[in-house]
């Protein structure tokens, strides 16, 4: 049955079989034996960008469209390691980063992560902060 | 306090003389300038908005409406919340705060009530403590959840101490229902690890700024904020953005704007930045506001603002608002009427002096209220009622369940005397102190190790707690489907998510929308301490009376006889006053009053009429001196004398509840005295403002007694104390 966003949500109710884990398992093996059986690895316990992709047409479809916006960008985040994306998060932050290492950034989430919107969004928010002098100001720059 | 507006500091509530007129200037498909910017003037907010935040079709739309036109669609029942959220994308900061400035308070909460994003309303609680004591914690979560709260809010003292306060309102919350959301409010990059350990199931501190100065500030921009929202959701978590009037100025950048106008720009980026929803109403900076004029106005045109950009709000009122309970409760009744997705964002579940934000504008003692209020007009507020022995061994259970987990883990024991004060303590005062240095190494080793909940569901499991192990592990899979990422989501205690996609809010008129009746409104009505009236006053109809009726009462010839007439309940299905004076005392008194007053007292009963001038009006017309006491079987008494007109009379007592012993043998030695003609001073008489409020549903009902017992017609008889055998 193909998915349609206007109908099948809640997902983890109304179409379970679409919904797994990263590695592959469906949700409704995920159980608590399942859990204690050593059958499921806890860092395996988070959505896939499959799901959230899903997620984002649900939302468009409710005519919500930046949050589906957002729910596509998270989409991309979810091959991104936790501490590389504590990084990112940082590196966005006022006066954190240069101007060639939010570029360097954006190099690598596309070309390693396949991050590509978040990847754009990274490169809009140096241009911006380039503007605005929310970029980190080197000791060369400073003087 | 007090103060006049000053708009350089930003203390003005609304239509700021320095806030921007509104404009949009679009060219060859560009925005060029916006509320009084252009684009080279554009800060990092503006930047942000015109990026994300409009809709030129929307736009184009808005530009041919009035403000005023605008405005009244708010308003009008027949104007679907679909299409106002549509024509929202069009409007700029500047116009989205003037139009909605341009609402009184019921046309703000009557577009409140339309443009709400989940058609039910829920609530959010604070649990905090000043010791941080785990068992205290779970067993304060446990009792929010089993009182219908939907989100749990903790904090901490000490920052390290994040991950056990987690944990502890984690399995706390599901153990009093599964479904709750928990959260932990600390520092940004430490709040996302503990999400991405499942250790919280969603965050809500993600503050955004009005002023890109302000923002800078909050060490954040638009888009790192947007970034950091992105984050959470790619690990299945759920989050709001966090905005308030009065934030700015407190931080001394409100650069001379006024506060909807700076809280226009926050949910404009809130949305724009793809949030499912944010937490507003001014919420830690409520006293800046409520110091101005317009102040509750203004919180209240905040919520409305976020509702139509179609956010889920979480509503403040949880911070203080003002130290008078009548002040912050007329605030309150603009969110609670309408109903928002949460009516306030942090509810203290336990008494104020422990709740660690520095907050508790309603706490443990007010819940009582906060339900009667619910009862009082109908109205969904959020929460429900539980019965004690329901929440002491829920909390008793929370308690045991994460002293299980900290064995599990060898975190520093909690001991049974802690979960036993956790039970059934007023507050921290009453645990014992822990060894703060051992917790937070412990604290400290959950980061290191990466302790997840899941790793707290098998201890739970291990150690048979296995429907809490169940809950925790639930709320792990709810990252898993992502279906609460949606606007406005709870999770039911089955697991299913309701949101407003699922449950939309479609108010178009009376009995639309939310509407509280049925079996909820039952629920909600069963507080606690309800009672049934009839348990109030019930006929004795186990006793024999305690006046015999000898023959119908004729008029008396006696000078100094002065009759005691009683109600036709006297000393019958009614023995005893509303002062719980027994019958035979109150009239045992009369006599001996009447008697020490030289006078001679004759018992009758009036039986046509329970009213109490009446009575004593018959009674004297049948008494030689023409002087008689009436009273009616709730102690309610009169001296009456015959040739008055029925309504009238020579003292009246109708503060029953006030009379003692002593007063009616006042009453009794007075109607002597107008008997044999003396000169005769009034007994003294109280006032007790509340006594009607305490009492007339008693006077109610034990009237209505009386009333029953009324023999239409009959003539007044003569009674005499009934012998005891």
């Amino acid at each position: 049955m193909d998915f349609d966003p206007r109908s099948d949500y809640p997902l983890g109710s109304r179409r379970p079989e679409l919904v797994t884990t990263p590695a592959g398992t469906p949700l409704e093996q995920l159980t608590l034996t399942a859990l204690r059986d050593g059958r499921i690895d806890p860092a395996e316990l988070r959505t896939t960008s499959e799901t959230l992709r899903r997620q984002a047409a649900i939302a468009r479809a409710a005519g919500r469209a930046e949050l589906a916006d957002n729910l596509e960008r998270a989409a991309e985040l979810v091959a991104v390691p936790d501490d590389v994306i504590l990084d990112v998060y940082t590196a966005l932050r006022p006066r954190r980063s240069t101007a060639s290492e939010l570029d360097e950034l954006a190099e690598r989430l596309e070309s390693r992560y396949g991050a590509g919107l978040v990847a754009a969004f990274v490169r809009e928010a140096a241009a911006v902060y380039a503007g605005r002098g929310l970029l980190k100001v080197t000791r060369a720059e400073a003087f | 306090m007090l103060v006049t507006p000053h708009p350089p500091l930003g203390l003005v509530s609304m239509n700021g003389p320095d806030d921007p007129e509104p404009d949009l200037v679009v060219e060859g498909g560009r925005i060029v300038a916006m509320d009084g910017r252009r684009e080279d003037e554009f800060d990092a907010i503006d930047r942000f908005v015109v990026r994300y935040g409009l809709d030129l079709d929307a736009a184009r739309e808005a530009a041919s409406i009035s403000d005023a036109e605008i405005a009244r669609r708010l308003v009008d029942v027949d104007v679907p919340r679909a299409d106002l959220v549509r024509l929202s994308r069009g409007l700029t900061p500047a116009r989205l705060a003037l139009i909605v400035a341009m609402l009184e308070p019921v046309e703000l909460m009557f577009a409140l009530r339309k443009l709400r994003a989940r058609r039910r309303p829920a609530n959010q609680a604070h649990v905090t403590n000043l010791k941080e004591n785990p068992a205290l914690l779970a067993a304060d979560a446990a009792e929010a959840a089993l009182r219908g709260f939907a989100e749990v809010e903790t904090t901490v003292g000490v920052a390290r101490y994040a991950p056990l306060n987690a944990i502890a309102v984690l399995v706390g919350s599901q153990t009093g229902r599964p479904g709750v959301m928990t959260q932990c409010a600390v520092e940004e990059r430490r709040n996302l690890q503990l999400a991405m350990l499942g250790l919280v199931t969603y965050a809500e501190t993600l503050s955004v700024y009005g002023t890109e100065s302000a923002f800078v500030d909050g060490d954040d921009t638009p888009w790192s904020k947007t970034l950091l929202a992105s984050a959470y959701a790619s690990r299945g978590v759920k989050v709001r953005l966090t905005s308030g009037g009065g934030s700015e100025a407190l931080m001394g950048h409100a650069e001379g704007k006024s506060m909807l106008y700076l809280e226009a720009r926050c949910v404009a980026v809130a949305r724009a930045a793809g949030s499912q929803g944010v937490q507003n109403g001014s919420i830690s900076c409520v006293a800046l506001p409520l110091s101005l004029p317009g102040g509750t106005r203004e919180i209240l045109a905040e919520n409305v603002l976020a509702a139509w950009l179609d956010l889920e709000v979480a509503a403040g009122n949880d911070a203080i608002a003002s130290h008078s309970a009548i002040r912050k409760t007329a605030k309150l009744m603009g969110q609670f009427l309408p109903g928002t997705d949460f009516v306030t964002s942090g509810y203290s579940v336990m008494p104020r002096h422990d709740n660690t934000f520095g907050g508790g504008n309603y706490d443990a003692d007010d819940l009582d209220e906060w339900l009667t209020i619910q009862r009082d007009w109908q109205v969904d507020g959020g929460i429900e009622p539980a019965g004690e022995e329901t929440v002491l061994r829920a909390r008793e259970r929370a308690a045991r369940a994460v002293q299980v987990v900290f064995e599990a883990f060898g975190f520093p024991p909690i001991t049974d005397a802690e979960v036993e004060a956790a039970t059934t303590g007023y507050d921290s005062a009453d645990l014992p102190d822990r060894d703060r240095a051992a917790d937070v190494a412990a604290a400290d080793r959950v980061l290191a190790e990466r302790v997840s909940g899941a790793d707290v569901a098998r201890a739970l499991a291990d150690d048979g707690f296995f429907d809490v192990a169940e809950a925790v592990f639930a709320m792990q899979r709810q990252r898993v489907s992502g279906d609460y990422l949606q606007t406005s989501a709870v999770i039911e205690p089955d697991g299913e998510v309701r949101s407003a996609v699922s449950d939309p809010n479609r108010y178009g008129g009376p009995g639309t929308g939310w509407v509280l009746d049925g079996e909820r409104w039952e629920r909600l009505q069963a507080l606690p301490h309800v009672l049934d009236p009839r348990s109030l006053a019930s006929p004795a109809t186990d006793r024999s009376s305690l006046l015999v009726e000898i023959h119908d009462a004729e008029p008396g010839s006696r000078p100094d006889e002065v009759v005691i007439a009683v109600g036709p309940a006297f000393g019958d299905w009614l023995r005893q006053t509303i002062n719980d004076l027994l019958h035979e005392t109150v009239l045992g008194a009369l006599v001996e009053g009447v008697r020490k007053g030289g006078a001679s007292p004759r018992l009758v009963r009036v039986r046509r009429s329970s009213d109490v001038a009446f009575i004593g009006h018959d009674g004297a017309l049948l008494a030689g001196s023409g002087v008689a006491v009436g009273l009616q079987s709730k102690g309610t008494a009169i001296i009456h004398r015959s040739d008055l007109q029925p309504l009238d009379n020579l003292e009246l007592f109708g503060m029953s509840p006030l009379y003692t012993v002593d007063s009616y043998r006042a009453i009794g030695r007075n109607a002597a005295g107008y008997a044999l003609g003396r000169s005769v001073g009034p007994v003294p008489t109280a006032l007790d403002n509340f006594a009607r409020a305490k009492l007339i549903v008693r006077t109610t009902v034990m009237h209505a007694l009386e009333t029953d017992a009324i023999v239409p017609d009959a003539p007044a008889v003569e009674v005499e104390l009934a012998r005891l055998t």
